[in-house]
C-alpha cells in the first residue's frame, strides 16, 4: 500500500486550467443563437407598480420582453418560505427588485433599451432600520415584520443579578458587507416545453437552483437540469441568489426560443444581492469579583431586509454561537431577524456566527475590565471545559484545553512582550498608537441541529472504463479546494494514486443530491460521504473476488475493468447517517446544535494613525484546532482568506445605504483589503481527530470570518483606550472619521 | 492610498449599470487596428470607443482574461501591452493598435508553463482562479521591472489587483517562487 495522502500538500486538481486561462467561466460560454439578457429593477424602495413605459427610439419588437404575466408556474423563489417574487406583479419592497427582463442578441442595445424603460409607482412608506421595524412604524412583512425568534434558556438567569459582584451591560453593532466574489454573477439557459429547462452558471448550490425551477416552471424534477460553470468565488453570495438569475435567464430563454445569457456587471451585482445581516446586539452579564461568569442575557437582532430568504437559518447560527466557548451557568438568548425595505441580506461566509460573536468578544473586554482583570485571565477562569455545556446544553465530548490553546496563540504573537513594547511605545509617540489583542471562540461544522438528518445527502463513486474512479456529488469548487480534497480521501479510501480520481462536474442530470456548499460541511460531511462511498466500491471488488486485500494500482483498474465487463456499471453510494447520540430539540433549541466544533484563539496587532485616524493590521496570529487537516496548504488558504475579509467587514468595508439602497456599488468606492492592507497571515493548526470526519477532519471554511474583527477591536481599544469612546469600539465596520470623531470629542456625541 | 467609502453621483434613476454604451452606432464611426496579440497579427474593424478586454474576449475570442469590475479596480483583465502590464477593461483599442498584446493564453510555450503560471498552481497561489489570469500577468509585469523583490515590493507590487480567496500570502509566496526560479 502507498503511503497516505492524508495531510499531504496535494496540488490544485483544476489549478492548470486556472493559470493557463483554459477554465471556462459562464461568461466565458457561448451558444448559438445565443440572447442576452438584462433585468429591469424598481428605482424605489416601497410601492405599488401602476405600469410600465417603454421609451422611444428603441426597436422595441425585437425585444423578448419578460413580465410576472409570463411566469408559467409559481411566481416565487422557493427556498424556506414562499414569499419572494421572481418578478414583481403588484408590490415592490425594496430598492433593485426585478421587475421585467429584456433579451436581445446585442447586449449593447439591451443596455440602451433597459434604461428607456421607466415604471409608473405609486410609492408607499419605507423602513430601513431594526428599530422602525421592531417598533412597526410599518408593517411590511406578515403581522409582526419578524421572519423568526428563538429563545434560548439555559439555568436561572433571573436568580443571578442578586448575587452578582458586577453587572456590565454593552450594546454592539455590526453592518452589512458585501461577498464580493471577483466573477460576478451570471447564467445561461436552454428552455423550451420539449426538453424542459437547462441551466449553466456561476453557484455554490445546484440542488437549490434545481428544486427553485421546478416550481418556478411547474415541470417535473426530471425537465430540469443545473449545470455548475467553474465558479469564481462564492462565500455565500451565491448560495440561494442564483436561484434567482437562473429563472430569469430560464423565463427569457423559454419565451426567446433561444438561449439567453444573463451576467451581472459589477455595479449590479453590488446594488441588487444579498449581503451580511447588519446586526444589534445587547448583552447584559452578571459577574462575582473573582472573575467567574455568572449569567448573561443576549439580545441579538439582524436585518434580513425584505424577504424571508434565509434569515431564520442565519439568526440560528448566529443566536447558537452568541455566548461563546464559555461555561455559563445560566443563560438566556433572545433573537429575532426582522423585516426593512433593504434589498434580502443573506448567506456570508460565518453566517450570522460572526455578528453575534463581535459582541460577546468586545463585551467580555469590558467584562474583564470591569472586574480588573486581563482579557487572558477573564477568558481562562470560564472557558468551556470537557464534560460542561454549551448554551444549548451540548455536553462537550472533546478533549479540548482552551487555555492552553489561548496561551500558544499568546506565545506565538509575543504577546506580554509587545504589550509591555507597546505602552513604552504609545508614551512616546505623538503620532501613533499600538496595541494588541484577541479573541477567543468556537464555529459548528455542519448544518445546525436536525438540518443534516434532513438534507439526507448521498454521495457517489463510479469506476470509469479506463480503471479511473469517478467522484459523483453536488458540491462544487468555488476556489476553497473541494475537488482536490475529495480526490484525496478518495484516493486514500481506494489505495491508488490522487491522478486515479476524477471528479464529475456538479450537474443535477449526473450526480446525487449530496447537499448545498455552505456550513463548513463539504470536507466533514461530504468528504465523509465519499469516504465511505469510496470503501463501499473496494469491498465490491474484493467481495467479488476481483481484488485482494493488497493491491498495486494497476491491479486496482484491471479488476475495475473486469467487473465493468461481467456485470456492467460499477458504483457506489453512500447516504448521511448521524453520529449516535445527536439529539436536537428544534422546540426548545437544546441538545446537540452541532456534530462538532472548532476551537480558535486569534491575536491581532494594530497600529492608529493619530493623524488620519486610519488603522493598520500589522501582524495576525490564528490559531485553531479543526480536527485532522486534510490538506495544510489549502486549509491554511482558507484560513487566510478568511481572515483577510474580516479584516475588510473591521476596519473597510461600509455599505452606504441611501433610502435602502446600496449607493457605494462599485469597487471603486466599496473598499476592501488589497495585498498593501493585509498583513502577514500567521495560520498554526491543533489537530483533534473527529470521530465522525474523514479521517478525523472537521469543517474549517467559515470559522476564519468569525474572530479577526472583535480580536482587532480588542486590539485597537488596547492602542488608544481612553474614556468615553467604548461605544464606538463596539461598532464595525469602524472607519476612520468614526474613530477621529470619537478621539477628538473625547467619545463625544455627533 | 485609499479611499474612504463615499457616495458617487447616480448615473441615471434606475441605473446600477455602467456598461459602457454605443452612443451612436454608425458604420463611418469605425476604425481599423491592427496588433498581435500572443505573437499572431490581428486586424480588427471596430467603433473608436470599444475596448481592449471586449476585443480580446469578445472579438478574438480569448477568454482567459477576465471582467470583474469595469471600472479599473479589479485588475482581473490585467494584460501586458508592449511588455506593460495594463487593464484592459481601461485601454481603447485603439489604443493597442499596433502594439504587442499577451494575455494568460500567450504565457505557456509548447504546453510548458511559464514560471509564474507553475509558482501560482505550486503554491497555491490561486482558489477561485478568477482573478489568476491578471494577477500572474501583473506579477509577471512587476518582474521584469523588479527581477527580485522584497516581500514588501511585491504587497505594493500587485496593490492593483484584488483577490477576495487568499488573503493574498500564498500570491506573495509564489511571486518569491518564481523569481527564484527566474532568476536561477
Amino acid at each position: 500500500m502507498k503511503q497516505s495522502l492524508i495531510g499531504q500538500p496535494a496540488h490544485r486538481k483544476e489549478g492548470r486550467d486556472k493559470v493557463t486561462g483554459q477554465a471556462r467561466y459562464v461568461d466565458d460560454l457561448t451558444f448559438p443563437d445565443m440572447l442576452h439578457g438584462v433585468t429591469v429593477r424598481s428605482p424605489i424602495a416601497r410601492g405599488q407598480l401602476r405600469g410600465v413605459q417603454f421609451g422611444e427610439g428603441i426597436p422595441w419588437h425585437e425585444f423578448t420582453i419578460v413580465t410576472a404575466k409570463d411566469v408559467p408556474g409559481a411566481n416565487c423563489v422557493a427556498l424556506i418560505l414562499e414569499d419572494q417574487p421572481y418578478l414583481v406583479s403588484d408590490t415592490i419592497n425594496h430598492p433593485e427588485e426585478p421587475i421585467l427582463l429584456l433579451a436581445h442578441a446585442d447586449k449593447y442595445l439591451l443596455e440602451e433599451a433597459r434604461r428607456a424603460i421607466t415604471f409608473e409607482i405609486e410609492p408607499l412608506p419605507a423602513i430601513f432600520s431594526i428599530e422602525d421595524s421592531l417598533n412597526r412604524k410599518e408593517l411590511i412583512w406578515g403581522e409582526d415584520n419578524t421572519f423568526k425568534s428563538f429563545l434560548i434558556e439555559k439555568g436561572d438567569v433571573n436568580a443571578a443579578w442578586a448575587h452578582a459582584d458586577f453587572i456590565v451591560e454593552g450594546e454592539y453593532e455590526t453592518g452589512a458587507q458585501e461577498q464580493l466574489y471577483i466573477e460576478p454573477n451570471g447564467m445561461i439557459a436552454i428552455a423550451n416545453r420539449e426538453e424542459g429547462v437547462t441551466v449553466w452558471g456561476s453557484m455554490q448550490c445546484p440542488y437549490y437552483v434545481h428544486k427553485a425551477l421546478i416550481k418556478l416552471f411547474d415541470l417535473p424534477p426530471k425537465k430540469i437540469r443545473v449545470v455548475q460553470a467553474v465558479t469564481g468565488g462564492g462565500f455565500g453570495g451565491k448560495e440561494e441568489y442564483p436561484s434567482m438569475i437562473a429563472g430569469h435567464a430560464a423565463l427569457l430563454a423559454w419565451k426567446a426560443g433561444k438561449p439567453v445569457k444573463l451576467i451581472y456587471d459589477r455595479a449590479e451585482d453590488m446594488a441588487a444581492t444579498t449581503k451580511r445581516h447588519p446586526s444589534k446586539t445587547r448583552i447584559r452579564t452578571a459577574v462575582g469579583k473573582d472573575g467567574k461568569l455568572l449569567a448573561t442575557e443576549i439580545d441579538f437582532t439582524i436585518d434580513g431586509g425584505a424577504y424571508a430568504t434565509l434569515s431564520s437559518v442565519v439568526l440560528s447560527r448566529g443566536t447558537i454561537h452568541a455566548a461563546g466557548p464559555y461555561n455559563w451557568p445560566a443563560v438566556r438568548v433572545r433573537s429575532r431577524a426582522v423585516a426593512t425595505n433593504h434589498p434580502p441580506h443573506g448567506a456570508f461566509r460565518g453566517f450570522g456566527a460572526p455578528q453575534s460573536i463581535f459582541a460577546m468578544e468586545r463585551h467580555l473586554n469590558k467584562v474583564a475590565q470591569t472586574v480588573g482583570l486581563s482579557p487572558e485571565e477573564l477568558r481562562r477562569r470560564n472557558f468551556l471545559q470537557p464534560g460542561e455545556t454549551t448554551s444549548t446544553g451540548q455536553v462537550i465530548n472533546e478533549k479540548i484545553d482552551l487555555s492552553s490553546l489561548l496561551d500558544r496563540a499568546l506565545k506565538l504573537s509575543d504577546y506580554q512582550t509587545k504589550k509591555t513594547r507597546f505602552a513604552e511605545f504609545n508614551a512616546s509617540s505623538s503620532t501613533e498608537r499600538k496595541g494588541i489583542g484577541f479573541a477567543t471562540f468556537m464555529h459548528g461544522a455542519g448544518f445546525t441541529g436536525s438540518g443534516e438528518v434532513y438534507l439526507s445527502s448521498v454521495v457517489g463513486v463510479e469506476a470509469t472504463e479506463t480503471g479511473k474512479v469517478r467522484v459523483l456529488t453536488s458540491n462544487t469548487e468555488i476556489g476553497q479546494g473541494s475537488f482536490t480534497i475529495f480526490s484525496q480521501i478518495a484516493a486514500d479510501a481506494l489505495g491508488i494514486d490522487f491522478s486515479q480520481i476524477e471528479i464529475a462536474q456538479p450537474d443535477t442530470a449526473n450526480v446525487p443530491n449530496s447537499g448545498p456548499t455552505v456550513a463548513s460541511r463539504t470536507t466533514m460531511i461530504v468528504g465523509k460521504l465519499v469516504e465511505s462511498a469510496a470503501l463501499g466500491l473496494r469491498q465490491t471488488l474484493v467481495a467479488g473476488g476481483l481484488l485482494g486485500e493488497r493491491y498495486s494500482a494497476d491491479e486496482f483498474a484491471e479488476a475495475c475493468r473486469q467487473h465493468i465487463a461481467q456485470h456492467g456499471a460499477l458504483k457506489s453510494f453512500s447516504k448521511y447517517e448521524p453520529p449516535p447520540g445527536v439529539h436536537w430539540d428544534d422546540e426548545k433549541y437544546q441538545g446537540e446544535a452541532y456534530g462538532t466544533y472548532a476551537w480558535a484563539v486569534y491575536v491581532a496587532e494594530v497600529t492608529v494613525d493619530l493623524t488620519t485616524y486610519e488603522t493598520r493590521v500589522d501582524d495576525f496570529v490564528a490559531l485553531q484546532e479543526v480536527g485532522k487537516v486534510i490538506n495544510p496548504v489549502l486549509a491554511a488558504g482558507q484560513i487566510e482568506g478568511g481572515v483577510a475579509q474580516a479584516i475588510g467587514y473591521a476596519l473597510y468595508e461600509n455599505v452606504v445605504w441611501r433610502e435602502g439602497r446600496m449607493v457605494n456599488n462599485q469597487m471603486t468606492n466599496y473598499i476592501m483589503p488589497t495585498s498593501a492592507d493585509v498583513p502577514p497571515i500567521r495560520v498554526y493548526f491543533e489537530e483533534l481527530p473527529y470521530a465522525y470526519g474523514p479521517s478525523g477532519a472537521k469543517g474549517i471554511g467559515e470559522l476564519p470570518m468569525d474572530g479577526p474583527a472583535p480580536a482587532i477591536l480588542n486590539a485597537i481599544e488596547d492602542a488608544i483606550g481612553q474614556p468615553g469612546i467604548q461605544t464606538f469600539l463596539g461598532q464595525i465596520p469602524l472607519m476612520p472619521e468614526t474613530l477621529m470623531k470619537a478621539m477628538t470629542a473625547g467619545g463625544g456625541n455627533d | 492610498m485609499r479611499l474612504a467609502g463615499g457616495v458617487l453621483p447616480k448615473v441615471c434613476m434606475c441605473g446600477t449599470h455602467i456598461l459602457s454604451l454605443h452612443p451612436q452606432r454608425k458604420e463611418e464611426q469605425r476604425v481599423k487596428i491592427s496588433l498581435s496579440i500572443n505573437g499572431t497579427q490581428h486586424e480588427a474593424d471596430i467603433e473608436p470607443r470599444f475596448l481592449l478586454v471586449h476585443l480580446i474576449r469578445d472579438v478574438i475570442g480569448l477568454t482567459g482574461t477576465h471582467i470583474g469590475c469595469e471600472t479599473s479596480i479589479c485588475g482581473a483583465c490585467t494584460v501586458l501591452l508592449d511588455g506593460k502590464p495594463v487593464k484592459s477593461c481601461a485601454v481603447l483599442a485603439v489604443q493597442a493598435n499596433g502594439g504587442q498584446v499577451t494575455t494568460i493564453e500567450g504565457l505557456a510555450k509548447d504546453g510548458q508553463l511559464h514560471p509564474m503560471q507553475e509558482a501560482f498552481w505550486e503554491c497555491h497561489g490561486l482558489q477561485c482562479g478568477y482573478c489568476t489570469p491578471g494577477m500572474i500577468m501583473a506579477a509577471c509585469g512587476l518582474l521584469k521591472e523588479t527581477p527580485n523583490p522584497s516581500e514588501e515590493e511585491i504587497r505594493h507590487g500587485l496593490e492593483g489587483n484584488i483577490c477576495r480567496c487568499t488573503g493574498y500570502q500564498h500570491i506573495v509566496d509564489a511571486v518569491k517562487y518564481a523569481a527564484d526560479k527566474m532568476v536561477a
